[in-house]
């Protein structure tokens, strides 16, 4: 039963990473490559962590399973806001729309 | 079957992955596939049965060598301000690609005509029980070729001496590394008060794990580092300054205190002998204050040399 | 169990493949850093499923230590790109300032 639960999960994950990669190759500009990234990949990895979360030895292993997950989705929100920012002027060929304060403004949602 | 699968698959990765950074066109790709490298060689030498050498791979080859690099090429397109250099072949190129060849095929040869492998697993295993660390790597690293371990640390602070010199005389006392600025409550801020308290807890559980499992001051002390990296590149710390007492007292407390252990232990019977009775707390002790030196001077290697006098 | 992780891991593997051409295309050096930060999440996940592969769940750590380290080089890069390696990567402004500041000594 487990057992079958882990292959669903696992097997839905790499469903989701191969979406990811997917949209990496085929996405037209860099923001929409950062959307196929930030989303797809973490809930991948996501699911395939939920699907060994039933097949861990310890309390421990799991904790470092929730834990590797937590990290990789603050990375990757971080990481996408920061280079979004960076890539914002010379991609959409124009400045910035609005001063710093307003523009996507994923800090004050994520605390 | 799909072993061998996976493991073909890694290992075409891995040659994609290193012909690229070294035959890319421009050195911002060539850093960028140095990092991917790092990432794949890790899962391979976990494909070895090597988790010790992953984890240090992990956090060194794939974490703080990307930003080494990337400052580094930040620093270069600064200062002759001019577009990516490239990495086209040239004559220094070739000359090290042949001296590369050289050297790779003189370990090839080597490996090749070793006598039938004898291992020294089996006698590490006999002697496990007075190491005074269940982890056969560590007691490899600490006890049975300390020496390795001793030197090692040392030849980090003269790495970071070496980069010291390139201070100019004004800066010199100064603190390290460019200042950093970032916007207070922005995104960099607020991952830069996030990531530090995990991390901190990661490094110190890999540091104290290291005598039973995979980990140790290595892997911990260069987590410790890119935790103060972060701080720091976040804006939320500055730098220490060269000057700083602390700091060069944090630089050289791990290898003075390995080292004074090792004289001491003439008086128990040898260079660099542990006692097996205390051998157990004398380890964690030498891996403690080693990770903190290796973590500093890890960190200073990053942030380079001092670049300008504070004004007081 | 253990030959399915491992045919699953290949196929995380051969998406890490596709992000590698991405690496390879860019175009832009954003392109680039993101490519190699979906290596890195696929990376970690191929660990984990090694981990349950092997049954030696010790490989944790070192997925662990992956994810956490997974920002350092994609925050290197924003500050390398933005005040020549040390300014606000969130600030367009102050980064012409910083840049002005940058004249070759």
């Amino acid at each position: 039963m487990s057992d079958l639960f882990t292959i669903v999960m696992t097997a839905s994950g790499l469903v989701f990473f191969a979406a990811g990669t997917l949209g990496l190759i085929r996405f037209p500009d860099t923001h929409s490559r950062l959307h196929a990234l930030t989303k797809a990949d973490n809930l991948g990895l996501g699911l395939i962590a939920l699907g060994l979360a039933v097949q861990v030895p310890g309390l421990a292993d799991l904790f470092k399973l929730v834990l590797i997950w937590a990290l990789a989705i603050l990375a990757a929100g971080a990481t996408a806001q920061l280079v979004a920012r960076i890539a914002a002027p010379a991609d959409l060929g124009e400045e910035p729309q609005s001063p710093p304060d307003e523009t996507g403004d994923g800090e004050t949602r994520r605390t | 079957m799909i072993a061998s699968l996976f493991d073909l698959t890694l290992c075409l990765l891995i040659l994609a992955a290193a012909g690229a950074a070294v035959f890319g066109r421009a050195a911002f790709m060539a850093v960028v596939f140095f990092i991917v490298y790092g990432i794949l060689i890790a899962i391979a030498w976990l494909r070895l049965g090597a988790i010790d050498v992953a984890l240090a791979e992990a956090a060194i080859g794939a974490g703080l060598t990307g930003v080494l690099l990337l400052a580094a090429l930040a620093r270069i397109t600064r200062r002759i301000d001019a577009p990516e250099p490239s990495t086209g072949p040239d004559r220094t190129t070739l000359a090290t690609a042949l001296a590369s060849l050289v050297i790779a095929s003189a370990i090839a040869f080597a490996f090749l005509t070793l006598p039938e492998p004898q291992g020294l697993q089996e006698r590490v295993a006999e002697n496990l029980a007075d190491a005074g660390a269940e982890n056969p790597v560590t007691a490899v690293l600490l006890n049975f070729r300390g020496w390795d371990t001793l030197l090692e640390s040392i030849v980090l602070l003269a790495a970071l001496l070496g980069i010291w010199t390139l201070a100019r005389d004004e800066a010199w006392g100064g603190r390290a590394g460019p200042r950093h600025v970032t916007r207070p409550g922005g995104v960099l801020a607020q991952f830069g008060r996030v990531l530090p308290p995990i991390g901190l807890l990661v490094g110190i559980y890999l540091v104290w794990a290291g005598s039973k499992q995979p980990g140790g001051a290595f892997q911990g002390g260069t987590v410790l580092a890119a935790v103060w990296i972060v701080t720091i590149m976040a804006g939320l710390m500055q730098a220490p300054r060269v000057a700083d007492r602390a700091l060069r007292a944090a630089l050289v407390i791990g290898p003075v205190i390995f080292l004074a252990l090792a004289v001491a232990g003439v008086v128990a019977g040898a260079f660099l002998v542990f006692p097996p009775v205390h051998a157990g707390w004398l380890i964690l002790a030498v891996e403690a204050v080693l990770t903190l030196s290796i973590a500093v001077t890890l960190a200073m290697l990053v942030f380079g040399p001092p670049e300008e006098e504070e004004k007081p | 169990m253990s030959s399915w992780y491992l045919l699953l891991a290949t196929g995380l593997l051969l998406t890490i493949g596709g992000a590698l051409w991405r690496v390879w295309r860019g175009p832009d050096q954003a392109d680039r850093m993101m490519a190699a930060q979906l290596v890195g999440t696929g990376g970690v996940a191929t660990i984990l499923l090694l981990a349950a592969a092997t049954g030696e769940w010790a490989m944790l750590d070192v997925a662990l230590v992956l994810a956490l380290l997974a920002a350092l080089a994609a925050i290197a890069f924003v500050k390398s790109v933005r005040g020549a390696g040390h300014g606000d990567p969130e600030d367009e402004a102050q980064n012409d300032a910083a840049r002005a500041d940058e004249a070759p000594r």
